[in-house]
């Protein structure tokens, strides 16, 4: 077997979805020799290849596509790197973390190389064996891949978890190794799209995807004046903050924030809803979270049927008795 | 410019889907089938732009068994001018469908192809990248605003995992629905008679020269594992305590 990991990075690192992406190639086998691709341009590329040299221990190979076309993450220039880089290394998989990159890039990259690619994979049985949710989780479908290499993945980064003691990280050096971008203009496309900007919430709090608690407000919260209540309480434990696309649509919270089917997929440790009904929309996107807690005024709302602890009350009185007795972040 | 829509028939949102017991799929039998979300909010985006006078023909296009030339009237009710209905069987991989879009994109050279960034069945968000690759053309995927200047160039907002992104992209072009793109119209009952008499053109696999790749087989499909039921509690201290001492996550 072996692997080519697609990475993303940030600030000179590589992005804990991405590392997930490793720890899936991990269990497709045990003679695997996992690649890890990155591209971007200058000095932030070079910062981000040498973390992901030291980044993960199953790491055996690094391959940098240094150019200004990759300044930004655009899925035309990707797209044609990826069908580059396997027609010169071969590779029995491709990965990629099934976020809005993953989930941009990866196909348009199968289709280049004439390939049914497999998304949003929540268990490897094998390397060619992949159970991913369908109808918004509500039933599992279990994949054969049959055709021919490489066979394509994007992962659900909540269901590969980085296993710790990848902190110890090995001292040998993984080999760091340009990618020939000479043909990439092939691509007619390549230049045909061009990036404007991202309008971004800055945040102090812990990202969705990763962090260890989630507090999210439905549609019970009414207004965006309100959601500061669930904004206090998350900045209290320490938690990130989510909202339903009802919240979304409402208005009260901007769209980054929205946990479900179509929106984030979390399993954090503790999940708590306020406010929140329980459509399986909502459900599809929090229900492999260890511990949830649900707090609704009306008593037969879903959410309830997924809830381990269940309150029913209105949230507007039991967010600040909470606020006064929960015990700070540790 | 004509502008060309993709449009799946999926099982409505509202059903409670049932594993079938031999978990060779889901029950789709004698449960009601709809436009895929996704697909209407693709048309409806098709349509107004049509009505802000830069597109002069909206084509709705779909690829299945008879029964979805009954989503394609939908898709007339609403106000697509005419339709192309493709036979193929159900099921078949993004990919194959890929291929037959890029076939009738070559047939009706529309300079914009709009589909839902995934159906709500298989949710596998593929079709939409894999059809921009084969025609080598820039894609605005999971697009929550589309600006359309004369210059033949599109403006897309896109809902990404850390914000709202912005792309230009140079026409044609592929563009994938997110939710909150538009609120799709209902077709009204003139309507609905209206487009009974509008065009549904048949294509076959072999009219367009695609053969089905199937690189992929289903092994089983089962029900997800339940999780066990909870407690109601009767107060937040009794929350806090069983949040420290039984879960002991806080």
């Amino acid at each position: 077997l072996s692997t080519l990991v697609l990475a993303e990075h940030e600030g000179g690192l590589i992005k804990n979805s991405s590392l997930s992406a490793v720890e899936a190639a991990k269990s497709l086998g045990g003679d695997n020799s996992i690649s890890l691709l990155l591209a971007g341009s200058g000095h932030s590329l070079k910062e981000a290849a040498e973390h992901a040299a030291s980044s993960h221990p199953s790491v055996s190979q690094v391959l940098i596509a240094d150019s200004d076309k990759f300044t930004y993450p655009l899925a035309e220039p990707w797209a044609k790197l990826v069908h580059l880089v396997q027609q010169s290394g071969g590779y029995s998989h491709i990965i990629a973390a099934s976020g809005s990159f993953g989930k941009n890039v990866l196909p348009r990259a199968a289709a280049l190389l004439d390939i049914s690619p497999i998304t949003d994979v929540t268990k490897i049985s094998g390397s060619n064996l992949f159970i991913r949710p369908i109808y918004a989780g509500n039933a599992l479908s279990t994949v054969r891949y049959t055709g021919s290499s490489p066979c394509m993945l994007s992962i659900r980064a909540t269901s590969f978890p980085v296993a710790s003691e990848t902190a110890d990280l090995k001292s040998n050096a993984v080999s760091i190794d340009q990618v020939d971008l000479s043909t990439l203009d092939e691509d007619e496309s390549v230049a045909k799209s061009t990036y404007v900007k991202l309008s971004a919430q800055i945040s102090e709090r812990p990202d969705l995807g990763n962090a260890r608690i989630v507090v999210t407000g439905g549609r019970g919260v009414k207004s965006a004046e309100n959601f500061k209540m669930i904004d206090k309480l998350a900045e209290k434990i320490g938690a990130a903050v989510g909202a339903t696309r009802a919240a979304v649509d409402a208005g009260l919270v901007p769209n980054d924030l929205q946990v479900g089917q179509t929106g984030k997929i979390v399993a954090p440790e503790l999940y708590m809803a306020f406010g929140v009904s329980g459509a399986i929309q909502h459900i599809a996107g929090m229900r492999d979270s260890k511990v949830i807690v649900a707090v609704n005024k009306d008593a037969d709302a879903p959410i309830f049927q997924v809830a381990d602890y269940g309150l029913v009350g209105d949230l507007f009185d039991v967010i600040p008795e909470l606020l006064e007795k929960l015990p700070e972040k540790k | 410019m004509k502008i060309m829509v993709a449009i799946k028939r999926v099982v409505d949102y509202a059903v409670k889907i049932r594993v079938k017991p031999d978990k060779s799929g889901v029950e789709t039998k004698n449960v009601k089938m709809s436009m895929n979300p996704f697909c209407e909010i693709a048309l409806e985006e098709a349509l107004r732009v049509r009505e802000s006078g830069l597109a002069s023909e909206v084509v709705a296009v779909s690829i299945g068994p008879v029964q979805f030339t009954e989503t394609l009237r939908t898709g007339l009710a609403m106000g697509a001018d005419r339709a192309i209905h493709v036979e193929a069987p159900e099921n078949i991989y993004p990919l194959t469908i890929a291929k037959i879009l890029k076939a009738l994109v070559d047939v009706e050279k529309p300079g914009l192809l709009f589909l839902g960034k995934q159906a709500i069945d298989n949710d596998q968000n593929q079709t939409g990248q894999m059809v921009a690759g084969l025609l080598k053309w820039p894609q605005g995927t999971f697009a929550s605003k589309v600006v359309l200047d004369k210059e033949k160039q599109a403006t897309v907002d896109r809902e990404v995992d850390g914000g709202i992104e912005t792309l230009c992209l140079d026409l044609p072009a592929v563009i994938t629905t997110d939710l909150r793109l538009n609120q799709p119209r209902y077709a009204t009952l003139p309507n609905i008679m209206k487009a009974k008499s509008k065009p549904i053109k048949k294509f076959t696999l072999q009219d367009l020269n695609v053969e089905i790749k199937s690189d992929l087989e289903v092994v089983e499909v089962t029900e997800p594992p339940k999780r066990k039921s909870g407690v109601i509690l009767s107060s937040v201290d009794e929350l806090i305590d069983k949040l420290k001492n039984e879960a002991r996550v806080i």
